[in-house]
């Protein structure tokens, strides 16, 4: 069963990944400090296939891709919020990590609950309450990128990178 | 249908006669840049998808301003990374430890970006180039990989929210002060994907430096950016800086905007933004007296020459406060010159300021002004988030250069126009 991480609005990349560890990029220091300022104790319980759920504007602030990085590279399977800002969502387009926007499921979700996600229909399943919520659908252009595996494969699958 | 100054932009650099907002469109970019964080992070996805080209090595730019002069051996690491992928690709403007400056700072300076450009770089106060009538925004790094190996990128053409300045600043408000007071009104998703456009009768009282000031902070309303009609200042700014022809964009009498924001500049007084938000906007008379540890003026919001002005001409024949640390950050090395120069550099000194060379440092918590838990800064940067300068149980109060000085003598957040 997934353990459900549950933040408020405006979860900032500082608190994702404190500028203290952007002296390193390699998996395991980003895995080792994801989430810290915000909840000590995330790098420590959380698991494969676990899944955060933030409120308004999650990822706002730096550009810095380490914060979807980390939150992939920590075993979290996706992050629900009820929108993203801009520039994290971007990067985690581009690096492959699940992002699903939706208020509702967003505002519903409770820790502890138990939670299935669909990421090719978009379904978010709160198994305990029964409430089925469906998130945005990415534009078909999004979804190219994502099909493509990010986009540098989607850039180099049409001859642009060499 | 009528685009605005943004969309007139996107259309140009995408090949198209018109674009409309939430119209997905492929760009050509006048210049792809980062930093010491974020470029090495880039080199590694060119490396991991075995890129080995770059599209224009006189349009990529790589600064090493976040924790230079290096702060330990992992940030040196960095920095070499980014230093031989510069040499390997023979990059034009690579800049380095002195001759470095603050990247949105040292970029408008050396000439680099000019209105009517379209640029990315791998730091979020890209956005501050606005300023200059160009698009510009913050992207990650394999964003900055992409647009380095390519000169495109992809873009959501963005809706806008018409700014309009009106009126006059009263004594020792300045262009922090506008933005602060905009994203206290707005909030920090109020122009989530969205331009802020600046417009009105007033622009001509905003300096270059204000303009700067504004369109850095547009991130922190969650804009994808902040953009300022071109007018004499700035072509006057340009003067000597870049031998290109700048292309003049204004928004069309019916372009369209979700909403319009009047700010009257003579209603406004000093304020700040209180922890732990940009947008926790407060007015300084109402909130002054806060017991502060240090004061730090710099960063790409407010380390210019004329942030140096204002805090030099406050701190002038005044001491900082016993049991205050005041850090002022020049944000490059011109700017240093011009203060030692015109005398503001000694000012600064000779009332107990440390002053440092060009870095991003304790804007982040990277060095230079790292705080420990309890301690309250008063600082012309840009983000008050939780742990950004140091300890998560530290605070930020963001203020205006004028502000943070009168906050270094008095020992606590105070107001320029009482002392």
């Amino acid at each position: 069963m997934s353990k459900i991480y549950v933040y408020g609005d405006n979860v900032d990349t500082d608190v994702i990944i404190p500028a203290r560890y952007l002296n390193a990029y390699d998996n395991a220091t980003l895995a080792a400090h994801c989430m810290e300022d915000i909840d000590p104790n995330y790098a420590s319980t959380v698991r494969a296939g676990d899944i955060i759920v933030g409120g308004a504007n999650f990822g706002c602030g730096s550009s810095r891709e380490h914060a979807p990085l980390a939150i992939k590279v920590s075993g979290a399977k996706c992050v629900i919020a009820a929108s993203f800002a801009r520039i994290f969502y971007r990067n985690s387009i581009n690096i492959g990590l699940p992002i699903m926007e939706c208020p509702e499921a967003s505002a519903a979700i409770k820790a502890g609950d138990e939670v299935t996600v669909d990421f090719s229909t978009g379904k978010i399943t709160d198994v305990t309450t029964g409430q089925v919520f469906q998130a945005a659908p990415f534009p078909a252009f999004i979804d190219n990128i994502i099909e493509a595996g990010g986009l540098i494969h989607s850039l180099k699958a049409r001859g642009l990178a060499k | 249908m009528g685009m605005t100054m943004t969309q007139k932009i996107f259309a140009a650099h995408a090949g198209l006669d018109s674009v409309e907002a939430g119209q997905l469109v492929e760009a050509k970019l006048d210049l792809v840049h980062g930093n010491d964080v974020t470029t090495p992070v880039a080199i590694g996805v060119l490396e991991a998808n075995d890129i080995h080209e770059v599209f224009d090595k006189d349009k990529i730019a790589i600064i090493l301003d976040h924790y230079t002069p290096c702060k330990d051996i992992k940030a040196a690491q960095l920095c070499k990374t980014a230093r031989d992928f510069a040499r390997a690709h023979n990059i034009t403007h690579f800049y380095d430890v002195g001759e470095v400056g603050v990247e949105h700072a040292f970029i408008p300076e050396k000439g680099l970006v000019i209105p009517g450009d379209l640029t990315i770089g791998a730091d979020s106060h890209t956005c501050t180039y606005g300023a200059l009538g160009a698009f510009s925004t913050g992207v990650g790094s394999t964003d900055m990989a992409a647009g380095m190996a390519t000169g495109l990128n992809w873009f959501k053409v963005p809706p806008a929210i018409k700014v309009i300045i009106t009126g006059q600043f009263k004594p020792f408000v300045s262009g922090k002060d506008v933005m602060l007071h905009l994203i206290g009104k707005i909030g920090v998703d109020g122009a989530l994907y969205k331009s802020l456009e600046f417009t009105g009768p007033s622009i001509k009282e905003l300096t270059m430096d204000d303009r700067f000031t504004i369109a850095n902070m547009a991130i922190e309303a969650g804009a994808k950016n902040g953009i300022f009609p071109v007018d004499e200042l700035t072509l006057d700014y340009l003067k000597d800086r870049t031998d290109r022809t700048p292309v003049i964009y204004e928004a069309d009498p019916d372009a369209v905007y979700e909403s319009e924001v009047v700010i009257d500049l003579s209603e406004l007084d000093s304020t700040v933004a209180m922890p732990y938000l940009p947008g926790n906007a407060a007015l300084v008379k109402d909130v002054k007296g806060i017991k502060i540890d240090q004061v730090v003026i710099g960063s790409c919001t407010n380390g210019r020459i004329s942030d140096m002005h204002a805090a030099a001409q406050i701190l002038k024949g005044k001491k900082v406060a016993n049991g205050i640390r005041c850090i002022v950050l020049p944000a490059t090395q011109d700017i240093i010159r011009q203060m030692i120069e015109d005398g503001s550099y000694m000012d600064l000194l000779n009332a107990g300021c440390a002053i440092s060379t060009p870095t991003c440092g304790p804007c982040l918590g990277g060095h230079m002004g790292c705080m420990c838990e309890g301690e309250v800064c008063v600082s012309t940067t840009n983000r008050n988030f939780v742990g950004r300068m140091g300890h998560v149980d530290s605070k930020i109060i963001l203020a205006s250069p004028a502000v943070a000085a009168a906050s270094a003598i008095k020992g606590e957040l105070a107001d320029p126009a009482d002392l």
